[in-house]
């Protein structure tokens, strides 16, 4: 027994598909096949195809002389169809064969291959199997990067040795590029932080009528803490994600096997240069956003409280010494050495798609905030206990 | 084969800068015929190839895909058309963040309406058409090896079952048995199928096998266009060279 949805042929015409196709039942043995069985048909013909069969072993015979068209994923209903009525204990016959057709039958019955079943588990099983997963895989991660930092040691060490290897050359085109080009975000946020905090420490220190004390606030955050972190955050931002989309791209495109089969090492060649650009260029950046932010905090002070530029650094003077200043750069070179080898290090991590490339640099610049911002708290700690 | 052009490609001119690339290249590609691009390297065939399926605006000349102008259409009738015929690139060009079989399944989704079981059932006929074996269906492409990544490239390409195919050197990179079955491949394909082929190839044996016509690139034009015959009649050296190579004598020309 044959039956099927009884809407056949009535869809209307589609532009590419010139007759519609059909699915016509004789009687329970015959069944007729014709128009166009292309694949802009078969999802209407998948679901009129709802074969069902009560395995009596009759003989069924599919004409098939009427159709128009037929293309692989026709083929594939007619053979899938054939298939099904088989299984169910139906001697099936074709009939009206022409020989193009019978070379796309033969070639689909020849691939009919079922997709690989997926692998079905319990719910708590592969949740704890995840954490698992996730857990060796955060080890490894630390275990490689500790390696990675290694590595890197001793290929500093190795060109302390022989200066004449360090790449001089993509060594000043980083710096230009880590350390000139982001000059004026960096003096822009941290002018501006420099107003917001006069501002605000203005209106506070109104109430007590402590309104010089403004300077003090403005000297000891800008420098010590809000100059350095900001040039760090905002360095994360830029060659956090500039060095992993950069190396990755590498990476996928064979380049970095490449010059290792030169005899390039690309630690030397790819990281050196960066690190020692980011270690030389964030002092620099840390210096210029605190005269920033100095200036920032200043012309909010003139504005709204009033004190001269004069009074202002005379005051200054008093207020900080200059170890609130070395405190600042001091750090540094130790966030610019965490954004480079994190940057770096998810670069190398890359690997199949392009996909990955984006993973790798938000995951670089995520963890270089991360890293920057918890160092920089030990800081605190470790200066307070020195007592500076 | 008819008579009746399918691309129809007139007084093409492109480049890049002030670098040009083809300067008054005429070409007719027939239905139902496999057409073979010879050309050396850097004489513009992948260029040619663009320009066609609209992927490179040309400096001046016109170009008629299936009767329709391919640089003047809006996009809805682009789209209809693109759906008209299969690409495969130089170097695959696959999806790298989808397997194989989600590549094959990708103009599926975008052109028609189907559910996930007969996408995958589609899948894993054009997976089993092009040679690779059913579980190349759940790898990505980095899992693959470069022949392998080229024939996934081809099953995407057959995915809507095209009326023409676009293959920039599809048997570079495979094994002379994986060549041949390809070239048998295509040959049996298109007989039931009824597509036609531009087909970029350095491949002696292919241009031998399955070409009708073979148009040879040089000079920034196309300077001999025929069957194999007259091209071993042509007089321009550089067809000359080629096909009275050391390399033509070998595949037995
Ligand atoms: N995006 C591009 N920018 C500039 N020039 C290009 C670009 N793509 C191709 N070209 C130039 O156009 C010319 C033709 O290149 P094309 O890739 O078509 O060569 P081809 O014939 O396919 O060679 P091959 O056999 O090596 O693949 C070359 O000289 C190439 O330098
Ligand atoms: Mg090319």
């Amino acid at each position: 027994m044959v039956k099927a949805d009884e809407s056949t042929g009535t869809t209307t015409l589609n532009q590419t598909q010139p007759t519609p196709a059909w699915i016509k039942f004789n009687d329970d043995e015959k069944i007729a096949l014709g128009g166009s069985w292309t694949i802009g048909e078969a999802e209407r013909l998948d679901k009129e195809l709802v074969v069902i069969h009560d395995g009596d072993g009759s003989r069924i015979i599919i004409n098939i002389s009427e159709l128009e068209r037929l293309d692989t994923a026709g083929a594939w209903l007619i053979h899938r169809t054939r298939k099904a009525l088989e299984a169910a204990g139906a001697e099936v016959m074709l009939d009206g064969m022409n020989p193009e057709y019978e070379v796309l039958l033969n070639e689909v019955a020849a691939n009919d291959q079922s997709y690989p079943p997926l692998l079905h588990t319990n719910q708590l099983a592969e949740w704890i199997a995840r954490t698992g997963e996730v857990t060796l895989d955060t080890l490894r991660r630390a275990r490689d990067f500790i390696g990675f930092f290694g590595l890197i040691v001793l290929t500093l060490l190795r060109t302390v040795t022989h200066p004449t290897r360090l790449r001089l050359v993509p060594m000043i085109h980083h710096i230009e590029h880590v350390g000139l080009n982001a000059l004026p975000i960096v003096g822009l946020i941290s002018f501006l932080i420099g107003v917001v905090i006069a501002y605000q420490g203005a209106n506070q220190m109104k109430q007590f009528g402590a309104e010089v004390f403004v300077v003090n606030l403005i000297a000891v955050s800008i420098l010590r803490e809000i100059g350095i972190l900001l040039a760090a955050i905002v360095i994360a931002g830029r060659s956090g994600s500039a060095f992993p989309a950069h190396i990755g791209a590498m990476k996928e495109h064979e380049e970095i096997d490449a010059k290792r089969t030169l005899g390039l090492d690309p630690i030397e060649v790819l990281v050196l240069p960066r690190l020692l650009a980011l270690v030389l260029a964030m002092p620099l950046l840390a210096f210029f956003a605190d005269m920033m932010g100095l200036l920032g905090g200043g012309l909010m002070s003139w504005v709204v409280l009033d004190i001269k530029p004069d009074q202002f650094v005379e005051r200054l003077g008093n207020a900080v010494s200059l170890w609130s200043f070395w405190i600042g750069i001091i750090k540094a070179p130790f966030f610019a050495v965490i954004i480079a080898l994190v940057g770096c290090y998810e670069g190398f991590q890359v690997g199949g798609s392009a996909e990955s490339v984006g993973h790798m640099t938000s995951r670089s610049v995520v963890e270089a905030i991360f890293l920057v911002i918890v160092v920089d708290a030990a800081f605190s700690i470790f200066f307070q206990l020195v007592g500076v | 084969m008819s008579d009746e052009a399918v691309i129809r490609v007139k007084n093409l001119r492109t480049g890049f800068g002030d670098h040009v690339v083809h300067d008054g290249l005429n070409l007719e590609v027939l239905r139902g015929e496999v057409l073979g691009v010879v050309g050396g390297s850097g004489a513009g065939k992948s260029v040619l190839l663009h320009s066609i399926i609209g992927l490179q605006k040309p400096w001046a000349g016109s170009i008629e895909v299936l009767g329709q102008r391919v640089l003047d259409l809006e996009p809805p009738e682009r789209a209809a058309l693109e759906a008209r015929w299969g690409v495969l690139f130089q170097d695959g060009a696959l999806f790298s963040s989808l397997t194989v079989a989600q590549n094959i399944q990708v103009p599926l989704k975008e052109h028609l309406n189907l559910n996930q079981r007969l996408m995958d059932e589609i899948a894993m006929i054009k997976i089993g058409l092009v040679g690779l074996p059913p579980e190349s269906g759940r790898l990505y492409p980095a899992e693959l090896s470069g022949g392998m990544r080229k024939r996934a490239g081809l099953a995407r390409a057959l995915a809507l079952d095209p009326e023409i195919l676009f293959l920039d050197e599809p048997t570079s990179g495979l094994d002379p048995i994986g060549a041949a079955r390809f070239d048998a491949l295509i040959k049996r394909l298109r007989k039931t199928l009824g597509f036609t082929v531009f087909m970029v190839t350095h491949d002696l044996d292919s241009l031998n096998a399955i070409c009708d016509r073979i148009a040879v690139l040089a000079d920034k034009q196309v300077v001999a266009i025929g069957d194999m015959k007259q091209m071993l009649n042509e007089r321009h050296p550089w067809v000359v060279e080629y096909f009275h190579g050391p390399r033509a004598r070998s595949a037995g020309l």
